[in-house]
């Protein structure tokens, strides 16, 4: 199958990149020929098969609810790109 | 003998005999990098500093008599497993800068055993990659021919294995990101069972496939680790509860009592070079000659582990790698005009090519009217390949096979490619679709010189039968033995 330049264009939308038209058409090919590949799954008589997403046999875990120490303020703080008075800064998102 | 070339095992007897302090040991490895890394390439962080400190607390240890064969052991740690106060960068400008505020669990049970980091290793950007290639920073190179790749994506453990740059090596294990570069470089390399080891503070690639290993000089340096790293830990929600076993305790030569399956399809796949042909056929008579029964099996669905693989790992990853957006760590491109161009800007300058395809194909396989046809149907092929596996188990103990179809091959020629990089993984992959574990272990030398593994792969939290086959096929080889010549070596 064809995957368009709009369609590699609104993906990328979606997945918040941002891309020139060069790199638009280098992914077109590039993802048009591995999509292609994995059509040949299609090969493949998948009724009534039930869906893996996890490989082992574990189902939910759960643990103590339990107040354990996280990281102060500062320590989260420490890798942030923009910060201000304990807060994360951001440009400004409501009018 | 140089206290850098020793084996885990060799060292921590050394160190317990007193022949040598963690120090000492620490300091020829810093040297040994000093003086080959500039050829190679594997590290991306040394801090002598660090490392040291780490040394003198593995020497007090053993001071006190509380010393572990761990215990003073000069580690190499894959660059996504948070270092607290040492730089995790994935390889990737997005965490140029970024140093954890905590440490991985493995990294903590290591800690507690007095090993020594010596310290953060190269790898293909967030783990995608059979080359170490897609690294932002630097190339790694082949030690056994440095106009080669090392594997990937952990080519800089494996690199630093091969080049004697420490005694062992911790990697993480996505679709073979263990397996390759181990067998690329030579070393012995060992995905476990997923579950059996704590994911907790694995920079996440692909949550359901990621698996912490070993990559290392010898099966037994492999077993060593395996019982440091081991076990069960609340903060990761899908570590088993099983209990650990002493991985050392599998260590012993003979097979007669294990039969180990061949699988067809594998043999019969095209494009094997010659040379690992040769070097696998010669493995099975080698198991044949330690008392192993040799059987063949079916895994009639691994033609489409490539295929299946590539929507779901590059599925979860979109979802996994949402999360750098340059607001809490990580690079954030500099003067945005809106929340979302800061989003975008920052993603697009802080991932590289290979991450940003991967981004792509998961989040189209994920989009609305697509889930079905793509994820849905790779999670169906995910249940007939592990039911292969299922039903080949029931007549073999181990399945036995290459690691990968060619040996390692020049920087550079597949870079362009995506497609025919990513079918170069079609013996290691069908292992974390179905979560079994798998070992790779030097099984030859392509006519160029170029290392060859074998693949060995078992039920989930058999490793015990990985080691014992491996081992017992180590034991009677020498492939383990040969080593590089590098640039700055002596003679």
């Amino acid at each position: 199958m064809k995957i368009t330049a709009n369609e590699i264009a609104h993906v990328a939308t979606l997945a918040r990149l941002d891309m020139d038209g060069t790199v638009i058409a280098k992914f077109q090919h590039q993802v048009g020929q591995i999509l292609d590949y994995v059509k040949t799954l299609d090969e493949l008589d998948t009724e009534g098969v039930s869906l893996t997403s996890h490989a082992t046999s574990s189902t939910n875990a759960f643990r103590e609810d339990r107040v354990i120490p996280s990281p102060g303020m500062e320590q989260t703080l420490l890798n942030a790109p923009l910060k201000e008075d304990g807060y994360f800064i951001v440009p400004k998102v409501v009018g | 003998m140089q206290p850098y070339e020793m084996t885990i095992h060799q060292a921590a007897k050394s160190l317990k005999a007193r022949e040598i302090s963690a120090r000492e040991l620490a300091q020829s490895v810093i040297t040994r990098i000093e003086r080959v890394d500039e050829s190679i390439g594997a590290y991306l962080t040394v801090d002598p500093e660090y490392t040291l400190k780490l040394a003198e607390t593995a020497d007090e240890k053993i001071g006190k008599g509380e010393g572990t064969p761990l215990t003073g052991i000069p580690l190499s740690i894959k660059d996504l497993i948070s270092t607290e106060g040492l730089k995790t960068t994935c390889a990737s400008r997005i965490l140029e800068a970024y140093v954890p505020i905590y440490d991985a669990c493995v990294i903590e049970k290591l800690k507690q055993e007095g090993a020594v980091i010596a310290g953060k290793v190269n790898m293909d950007e967030f783990a995608m990659g059979s080359s170490t290639e897609n690294s932002a920073f630097k190339v790694t190179r082949n030690p056994w021919d440095l106009t080669c790749i090392p594997g990937g994506s952990s080519g800089g453990s494996a690199a630093s294995v091969a080049a004697d740059m420490c005694l062992g090596s911790l990697g993480s294990d996505t679709g073979g990101s263990i397996r390759q570069p181990a067998s690329h470089c030579g070393v012995v390399g060992l995905k476990p069972t997923y579950g059996r080891v704590s994911r907790y503070g694995l920079v996440a690639f692909a949550s359901s496939l990621d698996q912490i290993g070993p990559l290392t000089k010898t099966v037994s340096d492999a077993a060593l680790l395996m019982n440091g790293i081991s076990g069960f830990d609340l903060r990761d929600s899908t570590a088993s509860k099983k209990e650990r076993p002493d991985f050392t305790s599998f260590l012993s030569k003979g097979l007669g009592d294990m039969t180990i399956g061949i699988p067809k399809e594998y043999l019969e796949t095209e494009g094997i070079d010659p040379d690992v042909r040769a070097a696998v056929m010669n493995a099975i008579s080698v198991m044949k000659g330690l008392g192993a029964t040799i059987t063949d099996v079916s895994l009639p669905h691994s033609r489409y582990a490539v295929a299946a693989y590539y929507v779901i790992a590059p599925s979860e990853a979109s979802s996994n790698l949402a999360r750098y957006d340059g607001v809490k760590y990580g690079f954030r491109n500099d003067t945005p005009a809106s929340l979302i161009d800061m989003y975008r800007e920052t993603r697009s300058k802080g991932f590289g090519p290979e991450v940003q395809r991967r981004i792509i194909i998961g989040t189209y396989a994920l989009s609305a009217g697509y889930y079905d046809a793509y994820y849905g149907k790779a999670s169906k092929v995910r249940t007939l390949i592990m039911d292969d596996f299922e039903r080949s188990f029931r007549s073999c103990d181990v399945i036995l096979s290459p690691v990968s179809p060619i040996p390692a091959f020049p920087i550079g020629e597949k870079i362009d490619d995506p497609l025919t990089m990513y079918l170069l993984d079609i013996f290691t992959l069908s292992a974390n679709l179905a979560g079994i574990p798998g070992i790779s272990v030097p099984c030859g030398f392509s006519r160029k010189g170029l290392p060859i593994g074998l693949q060995l792969m078992s039920r989930h939290f058999e490793e015990g039968k990985l080691l014992k086959a491996a081992y017992s096929f180590e034991q009677e080889t020498d492939f383990h033995l040969k080593k590089p010549h590098l640039p700055g070596d002596e003679s």
